[in-house]
């Protein structure tokens, strides 16, 4: 089958749905691919580098769309200015579209794409399963995001990262605060910490503050019990209580942060106001807000969309291509992440794609297919974080051990003690002496032994063995009677038990003596 | 000597055995357990010799010091991986002696009971020369198997269990008739037959027990000889014989129980014999082979030197291919590189109780980087590279996914949640419980097929 990856005509729009690198690996799962010219130009990808991949380059966009039954994209389709119609028009029945979709958003784009007889994979809505991360393009883009935000918020403050001390003076650390650690706001943290500036994350979700710690942050704790994970790892609305108390916490940091990096988003919803015009206005002068969520509304009141306002000397920075402006990176990541689908839905290696709804992944991302709509799809059966099954296999033979373990002992005892009690009828005192000199030292072997080290059992046993050769003892008593043959028997026992004393010990002190720390 | 000094120097003795046996608890404090026991046991003979020793006192010290000298050899030339069959062949002399002694006993005309005590005694000296002779023929046969001279297969004759059966029912009649001829001043004739019983016993006992049976078989003899040498106690009349024996005996027996436990298996099915035979579905996983990935010393190479996390999980096979020096000198290697390398003892690995930890101590493998099942089979999922050298059922994940496997149940450890298996062998085979393992199919198992020990030296060349 071929694949056509045309330009992106959405304005601002850098990123292209493949590069050279992807084409090559697209072509071992034996797909075609055909590129647009001049798509991967402003991702510094050159149409010669495509067609040195193997890549056919087509000038048409209309004969693009035409020769190529799966279409890559990175947008959603919209109204084509050069073709002069929405490009939607341009996809034919049967082609299978692949794209950021935002199907949430866009019922109407889902009806078109299902009258046009499409077959839409949306890739946003791949599901949050461990097999689907290599998938997970909204990951790859976060990520770009998280960096890209510390990278404009650089560009914006007035001053370094890192603290120095120069012969020109002093020069403190800014202090950085990302609210959300998600996948932008690790990456965030991680991009801000390299450049040396003292970072600070908050989520709701109390689960992340390991990994905020592990990017060597400080997690910022809210004295509020209160689980903040939703469905499929992503946050979800608190209750009032808490947001006053992580209001309040916000205005407290407002004052001492420089540059404060909004991650926070609720899946479906409008993005939560965490920054008030009041918090902005008590910030230093210089200082930056980078708001990630500005497409969804902004975590900021001042924020506007693709746009960096001046609030008394604050820049509020909401653009929302941030990907866009890493666009060769990102290109690489998405067309990375839309091989690695491919080839879930080629096993076969034989270039032809299969949607195959029992696939959890593919069913996940499949919007439109066969003229009817199939979002939103069922739930995902694991979220991020399963909560342990409980293991059922070990619970059969626990149960079964359990059992006699009641009983067991019971009976052994009464048993046992029916026999001691019969026996002490009948035995003499000297026996019955003799018999609690037994069981005593048996219950003491017991108790001692039974903390020995597996790594001790093999020096424990030859120990035993040459202490139970204690039975030589026997045999000296014996070795002096006048009867013949006592003396040979008792002497052969000396012997053979005099063997095992000396080899047993001797053993054991080599095996010891092998042992070291 | 009176007889006060003589059981004060008794009780001393019984202290330092115990006091021995806790020592071995513990790796910091073995040594000095050692040292105990061989006090305790000294303190013992002294006494013993000069009180009771009134002639033949040449005859003595030559037994001793000639024993002595063979055990002292034997101890300095016995290689660390056949620790298995010195063991056990040191548990046959004990049960030997036993029957010597008991024999000696009662042949002894000096010796006067009355009544019931003279039944009782009589009893003992059955009991003590029975126990002494199944541990006897029990642990040459497990010597056997364990040097190779006998198969490790488990023998299994029709209708065993009958045959057991008959056996101990026929030491109970025996028994009774020779308490009521020996109270005439005969009974020689029942002594021997039982004794010919018993020998018959412990050979098919052992016989019917499996290669992968023998930690369980060779902890249980254990106990035995203890359980012999009390019981020659209680015909003697000898509490410091009673102690010790009973001391041992627990000893064993405790040991038996981990192994059985380890191997989630039943004590009494492990004696009553065959692994794997009584439930008849052996065939259980064969459904399941597929592919098996073989890998160049060269790579696993690159992969241990690559890998921040590596466990190695010896078997028997390492054992056997005496490879735990070069085991030694890759995790020396591998240290110095910075890999964190750390081992992981099952409790049945090998065919005795601790037999991996001993062979590793004799590589020098200091023991904190050792570690039992239980303390580090939750740290699968963060292992870089597992080596498997030479083990195959106790890290069958058969045992927990397939209910109907013969090892189901068993604890195993479980390699296949690492990041990538390497798994040593010789071939295909199964290991003793005829089982086939899953892991070897697995996606991340690669297989380094040959003799460990070529195997091995190979991999440190290309570190």
């Amino acid at each position: 089958m071929r694949i056509g990856v045309p330009k992106e005509v959405h304005h601002g729009e850098k990123r292209v749905a493949t590069t050279p690198d992807v084409v090559a690996d697209l072509q071992k799962l034996g797909f075609d691919v055909s590129v647009e010219a001049g798509a991967g130009i402003a991702a510094s990808f050159a149409d010669k580098a495509y067609e040195e991949a193997g890549a056919q380059v087509v000038a048409a966009v209309d004969e693009l769309y035409a020769g190529a039954d799966i279409i890559l994209k990175v947008r959603p389709p919209e109204a084509h200015p050069a073709a002069r119609c929405d490009e939607i028009e341009l996809l034919r029945a049967g082609q299978v579209l692949i794209a950021f979709l935002w199907p949430a958003q866009h019922p109407e784009m889902l009806e078109k794409l299902r009258a046009q007889g499409v077959t839409a994979l949306a890739v946003d809505s791949v599901p949050r399963i461990s097999r689907a991360q290599k998938v997970d393009a909204l990951s790859s883009m976060a990520n770009i995001a998280g960096y890209r935000a510390v990278v404009e918020a650089a560009q914006h403050f007035g001053r370094f990262f890192t603290g120095q001390i120069t012969a020109a003076g002093k020069i403190p650390p800014a202090k950085v605060l990302v609210i959300g650690a998600g996948v932008a706001g690790l990456s965030a943290i991680g991009a801000a910490k390299s450049m040396g500036g003292i970072v600070r994350a908050f989520d709701t979700r109390p689960e992340v503050k390991e990994q905020v710690e592990s990017m060597d942050a400080e997690f910022l704790e809210l004295d509020f019990e209160e689980e903040g994970g939703g469905e499929g790892g992503y946050a979800k609305v608190m209750s009032e209580a808490f947001i006053a108390a992580e209001m309040a916490l916000f205005a407290e940091q407002a004052k001492d942060v420089d540059i404060i990096i909004t991650t926070a988003l609720i899946p479906g919803k409008p993005a939560p106001k965490l920054i008030t015009a009041d918090m902005v206005a008590s910030m230093k002068r210089g200082s930056v807000v980078v708001d990630l969520a500005a497409e969804q509304g902004g975590n900021c009141e001042l924020t506007q969309a693709d746009r960096v306002v001046d609030a008394d000397g604050v820049s509020i920075i909401g653009y929302t291509d941030l990907p866009s402006r890493l666009a060769a990176q990102s290109s690489q990541l998405y067309g990375t992440n839309l091989r690695h689908l491919l080839s879930d839905m080629c096993p076969e290696k034989d270039g032809i794609v299969h949607v195959d709804m029992d696939d959890e992944v593919v069913r996940g991302a499949t919007v439109v297919k066969d003229n009817e709509i199939t979002w939103p799809p069922p739930a995902p059966k694991l979220s991020v974080a399963p909560t342990p099954a409980p293991a059922e296999t070990p619970a059969v033979p626990a149960a079964e051990l359990e059992r006699p373990s009641v009983w067991g002992p019971v009976l052994a005892l009464g048993v046992g003690g029916l026999a001691l009690a019969g026996l002490g009828a009948v035995a003499p005192q000297s026996f019955m002496t003799h018999l609690t000199v037994f069981v005593l030292a048996c219950f003491v072997g017991y108790m001692v032994i039974w903390n020995v080290k597996p790594a001790l059992h093999t020096p424990l046993m030859s120990v035993t063995n040459a202490i139970s050769s204690i039975i030589i003892i026997g045999a000296i008593l014996q070795i002096s009677a006048p009867t013949e043959i006592i003396k040979w028997l008792a002497t052969l026992a000396v012997l053979i038990t005099s063997v095992n004393i000396a080899g047993g010990f001797a053993v054991t002190r080599r095996m010891l003596d092998m042992f070291r720390k | 000597m009176t007889s006060g000094i003589v059981t004060a120097a008794y009780i001393g003795a019984t202290i330092l055995f115990i006091l021995a046996l806790g020592g071995l608890s513990n790796q910091e404090t073995a040594r000095r357990g050692n040292l105990y026991g061989i006090i305790g046991m000294a303190l013992a003979l002294l006494v013993a010799m000069s009180a009771a020793v009134t002639a033949n006192f040449t005859l003595l010290l030559v037994a001793l010091a000639v024993g002595g000298a063979v055990g002292l050899v034997l101890a300095r030339r016995v290689q660390m991986t056949q620790m298995p069959e010195l063991v056990a062949i040191l548990h046959s002399l004990v049960g030997l002696a036993a029957v010597l002694v008991g024999f000696a006993n009662f042949m002894d005309p000096n010796i006067h009971h009355q009544g019931v005590e003279l039944t009782i005694h009589h009893i003992e000296t059955y009991l003590g020369i029975l126990i002494g002779a199944v541990t006897f023929s029990g642990s040459v046969i497990a010597f056997g198997k364990l040097s190779g001279k006998i198969g490790g297969k488990p023998m299994l004759l029709p209708a065993r269990h009958w045959l057991n059966l008959s056996l101990l029912i026929a030491a109970i009649v025996v028994g009774a008739l020779f308490v009521e001829e020996s109270a005439e001043g005969a009974g020689m004739t029942p002594l021997l037959i039982m004794t010919g019983i018993a020998l018959l016993f412990g050979i098919h006992m052992v016989m019917a027990i499996g290669g992968a049976d023998m930690p369980v078989v060779v902890s249980m003899l254990n106990s035995y000889s203890g359980w012999a040498a009390s019981a020659t106690g209680f015909m003697l009349s000898n509490d410091l014989l009673i102690v010790t024996g009973a001391l041992v005996g627990s000893s064993g027996a405790i040991l038996s129980y981990i192994m059985c436990r380890a191997m989630n298996r039943k004590f009494l099915a492990v004696i009553a014999g065959g692994f794997g035979t009584s439930g008849g579905s052996v065939a259980g996983g064969e459904g399941e082979q597929g592919e098996v990935v073989a890998i160049e010393p060269l790579e696993v190479a690159e992969l241990l030197a690559d890998a921040k996390e590596v466990m190695i999980i010896p078997g028997y096979g390492m054992a056997v291919a005496q490879a735990q020096h070069m085991v030694y000198e890759i995790t020396k290697t591998l240290k110095d590189k910075g890999v964190n390398v750390r081992f992981g003892i099952h409790p049945v690995a090998g065919r005795m109780p601790g037999h991996m930890n001993v062979l590793l101590a004799e590589a020098k493998v200091p023991y904190d980087i050792v570690f039992e099942m239980d303390e580090i089979n939750d740290d699968f999922p963060e292992v870089d590279v597992s080596v498997v050298i030479g083990a195959n059922d106790i890290v069958n994940p058969s045992a927990q996914e397939e209910p109907d496997s013969p090892i189901a149940g068993m604890p195993v450890l479980e390699v296949w949640k690492g990041n990538i298996t390497i798994v040593l062998k010789r071939s295909m085979a199964t290991g003793y419980a005829g089982v086939q393992n899953p892991l070897f199919f697995k996606d991340n198992t690669r297989m380094l097929f040959g003799d460990a020990h070529d195997t091995l030296s190979a991999v440190h060349q290309a570190l």
